[in-house]
């Protein structure tokens, strides 16, 4: 059963294939990339329910045993980032059929779609590190493929950056890992534990630290590394929008997560101090950025990043209830982040317009969509009994457990104005009156998009209620997680088996 | 997606009959517990929630809370009532009812939570209901402001009380209430205390508007009347005031506490008293009203002499029935009127005979005058401010100066509108119907009866609430008539200056805006300030950080990777590395001038063509390097790619949007140091990590398994599409993206032109 851990790349590869092929063919793309996700869906969701039952798992690819050839690697963490992009990947697949123009489809959108998606599903199940810079690569590509599809001079201009900047982060990751493997001579992210345990070089170890920090850092969108973010997230169309906010930060931070866990667990070296104070940056930046803003895409890219910091925060923090809640808050904020792009959308399909200044009236116009906007919003914000609580609460309490006061201070500090923006948009979008009279209502849409619209919110608000009134499963899978990562010792044998140096 | 009004009226007055019966409920059934519980027996039920953090969803009836819930439930009834008949035909009656209930669920929760995380869950919920029905009127700009400021504020409060809540959680070692109830001591000896103490009444502070965080009560009036007839009389001010006497016995009876509630407690009542006379909004003057009497009761919880708690839990019972009533005849006045301006109404009283008695009885409860439970619950005051041991003093004084001025009120909002001139004149000014008056007819009938069965009251409802607060049995014995005393001469007094003060209300309200004069602002005032330098400070930030210029953003990724490295070189205590110049012979030496070369002349010249020509220079060299070190292949791919590189960039130079060449000399230079130092700290870390000895089993086993495993001479290629052939597909995959890509970007933009 092992080969199943590259199905999560391969689904989306070979649909990517398919879709392109049939472009030209009014429904193909379509019907491929939706049944590609559902398929995804199920596997991602049977990965788990393995790792689930038996713990690690692990699939040497072509045969070749660990640390040789390349090692796929699903543990608890690895299994619910599979699942969640997934999920989203169905979400905002579907959401999809109802904005992405047609013109657009021609152009090959479903291809790219599902190319993004295996580049972070492959991200997510490998286990070699240089395997996981190819994985990026892919991800960047298509991400930038997505981003400039269309080819408006905005799109241009984001696209641009975007790349420029990310291009950095590949240079730095390639310098890291080829230094890496200079030092030690692997790439399997298994045996570097095993070897950097042992290394007794203290100064390579920590510019390598700082090295992988500042690759993934541009990647996961951390101060002061961030602007590649708010300055293309508002060019493409929505659903490219939606997906990139849900995955692409976050397969960062999952990096960070792996490296900082497996290759440089806390201890002597420098790498979590670094960590912890660009966490606080990035968290108040990147809160200060939303407030500034009064486009509904922009002040949400903003959020972000900030919320990239509480990711980074609970790493940083390295204690096994902070570490949990970085991944319950990384589940929380996948699912309620993309959503409330999705909203975003449908609000800006119906209004006419992005800018606050120039729409409204959506509370009376759209109650439905209100209150799904009410329930991701004050998620967003923290306010119980929402998902978004019991991220904040854990990441408050190891906090303060750690005697960190002013880590907690900040972190409130964020989670207010973060209530600021949300309320900001909520007062603005929703309760103002449109500074125009006309329809806003969702009867104008027709049904069918209607249904593309709303199904996928629905579907992630329900998870955001779920995960907040039900949320001891997730929290006890966090800690588990969380567990894994600090105790690597099942995660190394299960990949190595009895091999030794 | 609204429905049409007619239905939502139809649906809003079936609403507006079957609401009243969902505090109904819990009414019904916290009565059958009554008995039981003014007994001293406490009732709790549990479900385990988040066990992995030990969080239980549970709750438990004493007789500290059940007072509160019988309060929020009784009064919920009646609001209920009013408010269907209020906003008859409103088109969002429905959800008007859906935040109502929200925010009953929320309140009942909070009083009844044994934990303290399900307590802190029901205390938001009372936050994002409130937010919600004081923006009911979202249409207006105002409304939404002051949604905005309560919601900001109390969430303020809200997450120091989490924090505080967390920590004591953490020092108890449980989130148990009834637990943490008999671990005071050890609490109160924590080294974490005071900021469990400062944080939790941070929260409570916040939510029941003491000062300086007083000012977003009064705003809070923009909501409909009868959200604020139950926020503000009942229920969402009074759980600030809950917490304070549900953690009376783990963080009392210290200076710290004492001494703050005390202070902020007089502060509060004195001042909002001045602002009560001074205002001539009936509504706004309730408001004003409901913030000295928090203030009232927070300062006598400062104290944990039992007549002292018994005075504030009494008055919590007088205040709740006869605030609900004022709000509720203020909105019948607005209502029937169209205004609650003072000085434009007048002579109601033979109109509206019903809501006369009803502002009447209310008021001479507010007054305190006898019979009544206000009169005890006043002589109680008085008695148990002389019987704080603080500062009875201070503690006298500012009850006395408030409830002067109280006095001046209740007989303001008794009269005035009433007696006089007709005003507004109009001929459709009548009686409400009864569903409106019903609500305060019952509810200041029963304030003014309680004084008749004080008994009843004691023993039934204050006493077992004053037991469990201070965790020790005492008698409370509610009287009407005590003998000639220290309190009975101050009442005396009290009333005296108040009718005085009311008579001569005009010069008063310019004496006291004199007064005021002498504050330069607001705390209103100095909220919106403190808002728009949040704005400014965010708008400065972005403008700094967010410029949206790819080559200062570039800089400063360069700038902070570089920074951060020699951070990380500058920590290290002993930093000592070997640099052995190389034995090069001559043509590895060309290579390595040849790189330098391009490097030099890729960043000096202006000329965009010239630039990449220097780079493809520096693209030989390295080629030439890879050779000379026994790497033909990787030499040659090296070769391909500049080459390639070099064609791709020369053709679609003009086409670029680079504004190359049109810097400043000085950014060049910052930038050619940035690049300098990189490369410097990136050869520190390359010469770091080739000190330790290279060994890789991998390589070795590449060399040993190529030929008899994978059937492969060449040990490169075999790596590539064997040992690692899954990075070479993944490699194949982004060649193919990139070229889909760009054909795409090229052929749109071909079809974009033809168009």
């Amino acid at each position: 059963m092992s080969w199943i851990l590259a199905l999560p790349f391969l689904i989306p590869i070979l649909a990517a294939m398919v879709a392109y092929l049939g472009r030209k063919h009014e429904n193909t793309g379509r019907l491929v990339s939706v049944f590609s996700c559902l398929l995804l869906f199920g596997v991602t969701l049977l990965i788990l329910a393995m790792v689930e039952s038996g713990g690690v798992r692990v699939a040497q690819m072509g045969n070749w045993s660990a640390p040789f050839g390349i090692t796929l690697v699903a543990d608890r963490l690895s299994a619910i980032m599979l699942l969640v992009s997934a999920t989203i990947g169905l979400a905002v697949a579907i959401f999809g059929l109802a904005e992405i123009d047609r013109e657009r489809e021609l152009l090959g959108y479903h291809c790219f779609y599902q190319l993004l998606l295996a580049g972070v599903c492959g991200s997510f199940v490998t286990g070699d590190l240089f395997n996981l810079y190819v994985w990026f690569e892919v991800m960047l590509i298509a991400s930038f493929a997505l981003l400039v599809l269309g080819n408006t001079p905005v799109q241009l201009d984001g696209g641009t950056k975007y790349v420029a900047m990310n291009l950095v982060s590949t240079l730095l990751m390639l310098t890291g890992i080829g230094l890496l493997y200079g030092l030690t001579g692997t790439l399997n992210m298994a045996e570097l534990h095993r070897e950097l345990a042992v290394m007794d070089a203290p100064v390579a170890m920590d510019l390598l630290r700082v090295l992988f920090i500042c690759a993934f850092g541009i990647k996961a969108a951390i101060f002061p590394l961030f602007f590649w973010l708010p300055a293309s997230y508002h060019a493409p169309p929505l659903p490219v929008t939606a997906v990139f906010a849900g995955l692409l930060t976050k397969v960062g931070v999952y990096a960070l997560i792996r490296t900082f866990t497996l290759l440089f667990p806390a201890g002597d070296g420098f790498g979590h101090e670094l960590l912890l104070a660009v966490a606080l940056l990035t968290m108040v930046t990147g809160v200060l950025g939303a407030a500034a803003q009064y486009e509904f895409r922009k002040i949400l890219s903003f959020h972000i990043v900030s919320q990239i910091g509480f990711l980074v925060l609970g790493l940083a923090l390295n204690s096994p209830l902070a570490l949990a809640g970085a991944i319950f808050y990384m589940v929380h904020n996948i699912v309620a982040k993309t959503n409330l792009f999705l909203i975003c959308g449908t609000a800006g399909r119906l209004t006419g317009s992005y800018e606050l200044r120039e729409i409204g009236g959506l509370y009376r116009a759209a109650p439905i969509l209100a209150a799904l906007f009410f329930i991701a919003a004050f998620s967003l914000a923290g306010f119980p009994p929402l998902s978004g609580f019991w991220a904040k609460f854990l990441l408050i309490k190891s906090s303060l457990e750690q005697a960190a006061y002013w880590v907690c201070a900040i972190a409130l500090l964020t989670g207010l104005l973060t209530l600021f923006s949300m309320s900001k948009i909520w007062a603005e979008a929703f309760w103002k009156p449109h500074p125009a009279a006309g329809d806003y209502s969702l009867g104008k849409l027709r049904p069918s998009v209607r249904a593309m619209h709303l199904g996928p919110i629905v579907v992630l608000a329900l998870i955001t209620l779920s995960l907040g009134l039900l949320p001891e499963p997730f929290i006890e899978f966090s800690l588990l997680a969380a567990r894994d990562l600090l105790e690597p010792a099942e995660y190394v044998t299960a990949v190595l088996g009895t091999y030794a140096k | 997606m609204d429905r049409p009004h007619s239905d939502a009226a139809g649906a809003g007055r079936f609403l507006g009959l079957v609401f009243p019966l969902l505090p109904a409920i819990p009414l019904l059934f916290l009565i059958t517990q009554w008995g039981s519980v003014a007994e001293g027996n406490v009732k709790s039920v549990s479900f385990p929630w988040v066990p992995s953090l030990g969080i239980e969803f549970s709750f438990f009836l004493d007789g500290l809370n059940l007072l509160f819930a019988l309060l929020i439930s009784l009064i919920g009834v009646f609001v209920a009532i009013y408010a269907g008949a209020y906003l008859r035909g409103h088109p969002m009656l429905r959800r008007f009812f859906l935040y109502l209930a929200l925010f009953m669920v929320g309140m009942l929760g909070l009083v009844l939570a044994a934990d303290l995380i399900t307590l802190f869950i029901f205390w938001e919920l009372t936050t994002i209901s409130s937010y919600l029905l004081i923006g009911f009127n979202h249409d207006k700009a105002s409304a939404r402001r002051c949604a905005l400021q309560a919601l900001l504020l109390t969430t303020m409060g809200g997450l120091c009380l989490l924090a505080g809540l967390i920590l004591l959680g953490y020092t108890a070692g449980t989130f148990d209430l009834q637990e943490i109830l008999a671990r005071g001591d050890y609490v109160r000896g924590h080294s974490l205390y005071p900021a469990i103490l400062v944080l939790i009444l941070l929260g409570a502070f916040t939510k029941s508007a003491q000062f300086p965080f007083h000012f977003w009560l009064p705003n809070a009036m923009a909501a409909p009347t009868p959200v604020s007839a139950y926020l503000h009389s009942a229920t969402m001010v009074k759980a600030g005031i809950y917490l304070m006497a549900r953690l009376h016995p783990v963080l009392g009876t210290t200076p710290l506490w004492e001494w703050t509630l005390t202070i902020v407690g007089a502060i509060t009542a004195t001042l909002a008293a001045i602002l009560a006379v001074r205002q001539t909004d009936l509504k706004l003057k309730l408001a004003y009203t409901t913030v000295v009497a928090l203030g009232t009761i927070t300062m006598f919880f400062g104290s944990d002499d039992s007549v002292a708690i018994a005075a504030a839990i009494t008055f919590i019972l007088v205040h709740s029935f006869y605030k609900a009533s004022l709000f509720m005849v203020v909105g019948i006045i607005d209502h029937q009127t169209g205004t609650r301006e003072l000085d434009r109404l007048g002579g109601l009283g033979k109109l509206m005979p019903v809501t006369w008695f009803c502002a009447g009885a209310a008021a001479i409860s507010m007054a305190g005058f006898p019979p009544f439970l206000g009169f005890i619950g006043k002589e109680l005051k008085y008695e148990g401010a002389l019987a704080i041991a603080t500062e009875p003093t201070l503690v006298a004084g500012a009850a006395i100066f408030a409830n002067i001025l109280m006095v001046t009120v209740a007989g303001t909002l008794a009269l005035k509108p009433f007696i006089g001139r007709q005003r507004p004149k109009s001929d459709d000014i009548r009686e409400a119907h009864w569903s409106l008056w019903i609500g305060p007819l019952v509810l200041s009938t029963l304030g003014l009866t309680f004084g008749l069965f004080t008994p009843l009251i004691a023993e039934g409802l204050v006493q077992p609430a004053v037991v469990t607060l201070l965790g020790e049995p005492k008698i409370v014995k509610l009287k009407l008539w005590h003998g000639v005393n220290v309190p009975l001469i101050m009442s005396i007094l009290t009333f005296g200056l108040g009718v005085c003060a009311y008579l001569y209300q005009r010069p008063l309200r310019a004496f006291l805006a004199f007064l005021l004069s002498f504050f330069p602002t607001t705390a209103d005032r100095i909220w919106d300030a403190l808002l728009e330098g949040l704005k400014r400070l965010a708008d400065v930030q972005t403008r700094w950080l967010q410029h949206g210029i790819l080559r200062r953003y570039l800089r400063v990724i360069f700038l902070a990777a570089t920074a951060a490295l020699l951070l990380a070189l500058i920590r290290q205590d002993n930093l000592s590395l070997s640099v052995a110049i190389p034995a090069l012979n001559v043509k590895e030496w060309t290579a390595m001038l040849l790189v330098a070369a391009g490097a030099v002349m890729a960043s000096s010249v202006s000329a965009p063509l010239a630039a990449v020509c220097a780079l493809g220079a520096l693209g030989v060299g390295v080629a030439l390097l890879y050779l000379f070190f026994g790497a033909p292949d990787v030499a040659i791919t090296q070769l391909l790619v500049e080459t390639l590189f070099l064609v791709l960039i020369a053709a679609t130079l003009h086409r670029l949007p680079l504004s190359y060449g049109r810097h400043a000399t000085r950014f060049r230079r910052l930038d050619a140091l940035i690049a300098i130092a990189a490369g410097v700290v990136v050869t520190i870390t390359i010469l770091a990590v080739i000190e330790q000895p290279f060994s890789s089993p991998s390589s070795d086993y590449f060399v040993a398994n190529s030929m008899p495993e994978a059937f492969g001479r060449n040990i490169v290629n075999v790596i590539l599409v064997d040992f690692r052939a899954l990075d070479t597909f993944g490699e194949v995959v982004v060649v193919f993206t990139a070229a889909l890509s760009a054909a795409t970007l090229v052929g749109y933009t071909l079809r974009g032109r033809r168009r």
